[in-house]
């Protein structure tokens, strides 16, 4: 039986209140295979596993287990684990203080006749497990005495050994470096051969084309698409993830003349991030809106952050208006003129309680110090100019921000940059989550400000955007600045550029 | 109607009516409880009493609700540091190792002063564990819950320490000629220090921004760890400023007893003044509120005639029907039939 199929999951629907996270997604696994699942994002990925698993109910279709007669709801994961899925996340959840042999056999020791635990036993049968799967451990020693890696791998031994028929894998080599993965790599493929269906749940495309033999595609809930690893070209399985096709889509003019002048705001040679981003040089000059791009986890994000002094770089200069900027904290780089839309509105941006004048207010009062307090008067005036100006709908400039809409939320954010006058700003993912009239407009603000002179860096996961906005983009791959795209940009080049080797 | 709806709202608005309504239990019992008298020329009275030692209270807890605000955590030392900076104030007045003094070795401004500022070292101490080294506040604080008073005890070479010297007494009892209880002054002055730090900085801004989102609070420029920090040494400061009025009421250090179990009353007048333990948005004068309603508390009892064995029982119950009334579950509860629940925030995509 070649073809067995182990799993189907079809028209899975799920309701979250006001967001459908799944419309009519699925997949299918079939005995022995390595299966990405892959999309951008809040495609649903997490939320299909999730359902699969029983830690969420789901509202319509279909789950099919192979040996299981009729449809199949998992209530609970241990549910789940009775039928054979188990799951292994990205941390480890296992007990760091006990041994490999403790942890492999937790719940489930094997017992002497008086009832106690037989150490003896269990650390053959330990041993012996370590051994089919060609782990070297010593079953006797703590879990935490080794690596992330390794004990990933006896996360995913303790569940071949319940007999999991169904293994989910969700972002497992995230934290591992190159050698760790291609051991855990070894694993899967040895568990692939004993016929277990494997779901894999990566960001790196080149993982997906080293293990995998299927490809399954979700966007925006929906599932788009099932394909084989060798019939599909990189670039495309990003076009279907990112939902251009791009066979059908003319180039887009840039709708207007670049701006930019000659004199250079930000200047960066060899920053970087140790764990995010590598070295990375950059440049933007006068007036320019640069974009980043690549897929989530690429080190877009990380590159502007270290850019700001959010995570303080480590090595390389910093150089803004012609001046070295040693940047300590974000203050230093607010004093210099800079301003930080970060991407994760809610954890990052927003102070929730507040109310929307003060979050305006906050930066401005940052960069002119504790001692100087803008007057109420002051305050309410700008509150009420950017509230007019970038159209903010709320009850009033008293209102908590909490109680804003996603859109408005951001615009305050915006606000909050607008007021100290940068020269240069970043927004990460400004339009992610709002509705396409404020999109528009955004973008409509974006290119003011750098008609305006202000220089504009300018991250999104709509390409689109993007290249109707920006005049140069750098491509990020796998926490890398792999290049840049300047001049006649298309989806097609830059989806090639992120999709990174040669276009198979 | 619409009068009534804005009090309502008001946050100060529950605070303040429990307070009343403690005091109001009193009418009941004892009708002479409001009266005031002037005895000696000073004032004598319930009223006076609840104000007078409420003192050392609403002190603690304006530095308690700062500190609640910006680390969501609770300076759970205040108590102890009460008590070290007594003993240390006394120990310079009198000399190390002497149990009773009627001359000062040196002005009592300076060791007044060096016992506050010994307050204020402990808020550095607290602070640094807080803010830079990120322990948890109470953990952090229990180094010194456990150790200030010991030290105390140190410096008094475990004993007692008099000090019979009558300017001494003045801050936790009268000035001569003045019929007002100093300690009122003392904690008018603190309250104002405080109130105008707030409205003519940013600094109130900062700590409940701070308190609400620390990791957006640092990208848009302000100093989390800094802001976190003063908190801590402001909330030592009003710990030392309350040992000494605590030490001068007795005139003496007395190690094992000054600011026992304070720390608690003021944390809990931090709640009582309907503040979040979980920090953000603070109101500094309904824990001033709180604090006065606990000392209400207690002279209701006193003047009740409950025993000091069985007062906390007492207070317990009562604390347990403020706070009820006070928690968003009780109120929600009381106007459901004529208001909506709130609108369902925007659910994040998972």
């Amino acid at each position: 039986m070649e073809d067995q199929i182990l799993l189907t999951m079809r028209n899975i629907t799920k309701t979250f209140p006001g967001v459908k996270a799944l419309d009519k997604a699925g997949i299918t696994l079939r005995k022995g295979e390595i299966h990405a699942l892959m999309g951008e994002n809040g495609a649903g990925k997490s939320t299909l596993i999730k359902v699969l698993t029983g830690v969420h109910p789901f509202d319509s279709g279909e789950i099919r287990i192979d040996g299981i007669e009729g449809p199949v709801v998992n209530h609970s994961p241990l549910d789940a684990q009775k039928k054979g899925i188990a799951t292994v996340y990205q941390e480890v959840n296992l007990c760091p203080n006990l041994s490999v042999a403790e942890n492999l056999f937790i719940g489930r020791e094997p017992k002497t006749g008086l009832g106690f635990i037989d150490w003896r036993t269990m650390n053959k049968k330990a041993a012996k497990i370590m051994e089919d799967l060609d782990i070297d451990v010593d079953v006797a020693l703590p879990l935490s005495n080794y690596s992330l890696a390794i004990q990933q791998m006896i996360a995913i031994a303790r569940a071949v050994d319940m007999d999991c028929k169904i293994l989910i894998l969700d972002e497992p080599t995230s934290s591992l470096d190159d050698n760790e993965v291609s051991k855990l790599f070894k694993l899967m493929l040895h568990l692939k051969e004993e016929g277990v269906g494997i779901i894999f749940i990566t960001h790196f495309l080149e993982q997906v084309y080293m293990v995998c033999d299927r490809i399954t595609v979700l966007r925006n809930g929906q599932f788009i698409g099932e394909y084989s690893v060798s019939e599909m070209p990189r670039i495309k399985l990003v076009a279907a993830m990112l939902g251009k096709d791009f066979d059908d889509l003319a180039s887009i003019k840039p709708e207007f003349g670049t701006t930019a002048c000659e004199e250079i705001v930000v200047e960066a040679q060899g920053l970087s991030h140790k764990g995010t981003i590598k070295p990375f040089d950059f440049m933007i000059r006068k007036g320019e809106v640069v974009g980043v791009t690549g897929l989530l986890g690429s080190g877009r994000s990380e590159m502007v952050r270290c850019i700001y002094g959010a995570d303080r770089a480590q090595t390389g200069t910093l150089k803004f208006k012609g001046k070295l900027l040693k940047a300590k904290a974000p203050i230093d780089s607010i004093k210099a003129g800079m301003g930080f839309l970060p991407d994760d509105r809610k954890a990052e941006g927003l102070i929730g309680d507040l109310s929307v004048r003060e979050n305006i207010i906050l930066a401005i009062q940052a960069r002119q110090g504790i001692n100087k307090t803008l007057s109420l008067a002051k305050q309410n005036e700008l509150a009420d100019q950017y509230i007019e100006m970038l159209n903010i709908k709320t009850a009033s400039r008293e209102t908590p921000v909490s109680q804003l809409s996603g859109g408005n939320q951001q615009k305050v954010i915006l606000a909050r940059w607008l007021c100290t006058h940068p020269d240069f700003l970043i927004l990460d993912e400004p339009t992610r989550g709002i509705d396409i009239g404020t999109k528009t407009q955004f973008q409509k603000l974006m290119l003011k400000f750098a008609a305006e002179g202000m220089s504009v860096v300018f991250i999104s996961s709509e390409l689109e955007e993007m290249l109707r906005t920006c005049s140069r983009m750098c491509v990020m791959r796998d926490g890398e600045k792999v290049g840049e795209i300047e001049g006649e940009m298309t989806q097609e080049s830059v989806m090639s550029a992120i999709a990174g080797g040669e276009s198979k | 109607m619409k009068f009534i709806k804005k009090v309502t709202k008001l946050t100060l608005f529950l605070p303040l009516v429990c307070l009343v309504l403690v005091l109001l239990l009193n009418l009941i019992k004892d009708p002479g409880f409001f009266k005031i008298a002037v005895n000696n020329g000073v004032l004598y009275g319930r009223l006076i009493d609840i104000l007078n030692r409420g003192s050392e209270i609403a002190i603690l807890a304006i530095g308690q609700t700062l500190v609640v605000a910006a680390s969501a955590g609770t300076d759970i030392s205040v108590g102890s540091v009460m008590s070290i900076s007594a003993c240390f104030c006394c120990m310079l007045l009198a000399g190390f190792g002497v149990s009773s003094t009627e001359t000062l070795r040196m002005p009592m401004i300076v060791g007044i002063i060096a016992g506050i500022l010994l307050g204020g070292i402990c808020g550095v101490f607290n602070g640094t564990l807080v803010a830079k080294l990120k322990i948890q506040p109470m953990i952090a604080t229990l180094i010194l819950f456990t150790a200030a008073r010991a030290i105390g005890l140190l410096f008094c070479n475990n004993q007692i320490t008099y000090i019979r010297y009558n300017p001494y007494k003045y801050l936790g009892n009268f000035i001569p000629g003045c019929p007002i209880p100093t300690s009122i002054f003392v904690t008018v002055f603190v309250i104002a220090v405080v109130a105008v730090l707030l409205k003519k900085t940013a600094l109130g801004l900062y700590i409940q921004s701070v308190g609400i989102n620390n990791r957006a609070a640092r990208l848009l420029g302000i100093n989390s760890d800094r802001i976190c920090f003063l908190c801590y040494v402001i909330c030592g400061l009003c710990a030392g400023i309350a040992g000494i009025v605590s030490s001068s009421r007795i005139y003496s250090a007395d190690s094992n007893n000054i600011g026992l179990y304070y720390e608690l009353d003021a944390i809990l007048a931090v709640a009582l003044g309907g503040n979040s333990l979980g920090g953000g948005k603070f109101n500094l004068y309904g824990s001033i509120v709180g604090a006065y309603t606990i000392q209400a508390i207690n002279t209701t009892l006193l003047a009740m005639g409950v025993s000091t064995d069985q007062a906390p029982v007492v207070k317990a119950i009562i604390v347990v029907a403020i706070v009820t009334v006070q928690s968003p579950v009780f109120r929600s509860w009381i106007s459901r039939p004529n208001r909506q629940k709130p609108v369902e925030k925007e659910a994040v995509r998972v």
